[in-house]
């Protein structure tokens, strides 16, 4: 749940305010005009397929690609003149690992974290206390070639966090990570907002949306699509559960586009996947149970409560991971 | 922690900025230097052998065919030298800078921070002007005892001149390798920059052996410069008015070379 603070506050606790916010690259337009606002203290998410404009949206709130259109404020200052002064201030976790293979996990966060103009002596003390925050202390020693991708991601983390940022931009955190790593991961990242730093992602896991943020938008074509806290977005945009059919095909001789005829009237709404068919409705087992009385025989069913995916596919018509 | 932490900050200068990168240097020239030290003494010892005595004990001429050398070992070394400088700066700013760009990004993560694209290459011609002194250093060193140095002075002269040698390479080169998509590009500038200008620019002989066309040509590469300037130090025999062209070309074309370093590497970071 996002927590509503007073006017005053939404205005000079502004983490980010972006207004009709456009990125070009020549003819290409990634992002075309997006408004956001986000808020210290909240995690917030854009949840979106590839090519959505997550990232040339992440880019320009790191201070590091020029605005093409439109208002872009980060920490209250303009990142086409403050941009080091912001910089300064955030921290950046990368979609692709930009850890240094020559220097071991350690000196990689000391070299980092004097950049920031830190004390050396203060590096190092940051840099310990944050390998045992992501559990690479055993590891401080370690090539960075050696770790695992999901230890490469934790320190990849921890050096987003050597200058103590007061907004965290993680670009698809877990993608790439097997599931016992990205649990881990959010662990950590649940443990920062607890602690209350600002975090913003990108992601196209939509548990990770549900886990993670508090308030997210939905970003299609470089626009955004819906707006509102993943319980919000799923009562608005779906069902409160989904039953999901699917039928073997060659035994029935129907393919399951021919099937939705005879089930939609069970249903709020019917969505087609090439394996399956999605029932939209209140009560997943009655509805199953309807399906089996009218003489179909799905080889397999599913009954789930709607989760952001379906929100994507209502708002979009497509799949997030394709 | 007792104490307040430090507030992260922008660099107030970019000199600022570079010197906040140093520890990074530092930390990874320590992981590289002793194969650098190993390789740094043991060319100049093979090359100044094989050149400079064995080569060389064939080659019997008057001084004035030397460019005013006494032997062909004195002639040499300090055409060595500087090729060593241009060499090592290529070095540096070819497979490096594709590494930092495409391979293990760090050029991206240096950006993340306050640090800027001017600040991030101000750190990194200094480490290379660091790299090609201490080189130089070894070089010199090694060579000293085969007397190929006319004073003290001359060869301190000499070792500076191949820094400012190392950083007219160095900026133009990077600005190259921050314009290529892939390393392929690479080979065009070794075998049509690097070897030709080794082989050609006066190292090895007098450039008025080429012939006057070729000669001209010869006179116009920055090798050429840098191995003149380079010679008349390490023979004692300055010509103050041709020593200060040599070093007005070598600052230029640093110069630009920073200029254009530092637009491309933008371009590619920054979009």
């Amino acid at each position: 749940m996002s927590v509503r603070r007073s006017r005053v506050d939404a205005v000079t606790d502004s983490m980010i305010h972006a207004a009709g916010l456009r990125k070009s690259f020549g003819d290409f337009e990634a992002v075309r005009g997006i408004d956001v606002d986000v808020r210290r203290g909240e995690a917030f998410g854009f949840l979106g397929p590839n090519g959505a404009g997550k990232s040339s949206t992440m880019r320009m709130i790191a201070a590091v690609s020029p605005v093409s259109d439109g208002q872009l404020r980060i920490l209250d200052r303009d990142p086409a003149t403050d941009g080091p002064e912001i910089r300064a201030r955030i921290g950046v976790c990368p979609q692709e690992d930009t850890l240094d293979t020559e220097l071991n996990v350690r000196d990689n966060l000391i070299v980092y974290g004097r950049y920031f103009g830190l004390p050396r002596a203060e590096v190092r003390e940051r840099a310990d206390e944050l390998l045992e925050f992501v559990q690479l202390t055993e590891k401080a020693k370690a090539k960075v070639d050696d770790l695992s991708g999901g230890m490469k991601r934790r320190l990849t983390i921890a050096r987003s966090l050597i200058n103590r940022p007061e907004l965290l931009l993680l670009d698809e955190p877990t993608t790439g990570l097997d599931p016992q790593a990205r649990h881990v991961v959010w662990d950590r990242l649940f443990r920062l907002k607890q602690q209350g730093v600002t975090l913003v992602l990108t992601t196209h896991y939509m548990d990770e949306a549900e886990q993670l943020t508090d308030r997210l938008v939905v970003m299609d074509k470089g626009l955004i699509v819906a707006e509102g806290s993943p319980l919000e977005l799923i009562a608005t945009h779906s069902t409160r559960e989904v039953a999901e059919l699917r039928f073997g095909v060659a035994s029935e001789g129907d393919t399951h586009e021919a099937l939705v005829g005879k089930v939609e009237d069970l249903a709020d709404r019917v969505e087609v996947l090439p394996d399956r068919l999605l029932l939209y409705t209140t009560d997943g087992e009655e509805t199953v149970a309807k399906v089996h009385e009218r003489g179909l025989e799905p080889v397999a069913t599913l009954v789930r409560r709607s989760t952001l995916e379906d929100v994507f596919l209502r708002l979009t018509g497509r799949t997030l991971v394709d | 922690m007792a104490t307040t932490p430090t507030p992260s900050s922008a660099p107030a200068t970019p000199f600022a900025g570079a010197l906040r990168q140093v520890d990074y240097w530092w930390t990874l020239y320590l992981r590289t230097w002793k194969g650098s030290v190993v390789n740094s003494f043991a060319s100049p010892l093979l090359y100044v052998l094989a050149m400079g005595v064995l080569l060389g004990g064939f080659i019997e001429v008057a001084p004035s065919e030397l460019e005013g050398a006494t032997s062909y070992l004195d002639f040499v070394a300090p055409g060595l030298l500087a090729s060593q400088a241009m060499t090592i700066a290529f070095g540096e700013t070819t497979y490096p800078v594709m590494g930092m760009i495409k391979w293990q990004r760090i050029y991206f993560s240096m950006i993340a921070s306050p640090l800027t694209v001017s600040e991030v290459l101000l750190a990194q011609f200094g480490f290379v002007a660091a790299r090609t002194l201490l080189a130089c250093v070894v070089f010199v060193a090694v060579m000293a005892p085969f007397g190929v140095f006319a004073s003290v002075g001359g060869a301190l002269g000499a070792l500076l001149v191949q820094v400012l040698v190392g950083l007219a390479f160095a900026t133009p080169v990077l600005a190259y390798s921050a314009a290529l998509k892939d390393e392929s590009g690479f080979a065009v500038v070794y075998r049509l920059g690097l070897i030709p200008l080794f082989l050609f620019s006066g190292a090895f002989f007098p450039v008025a052996n080429l012939g006057a066309g070729l000669e001209a040509l010869a006179k116009v590469t920055p090798l050429w410069h840098g191995v003149d300037l380079t010679r008349m130090l390490t023979l004692g025999q300055v010509d103050w008015s041709m020593a200060a062209v040599h070093v007005a070309y070598l600052v230029v074309l640093a110069a630009l070379g920073w200029w254009l370093a530092v637009r491309q590497l933008t371009r590619r970071l920054v979009s």
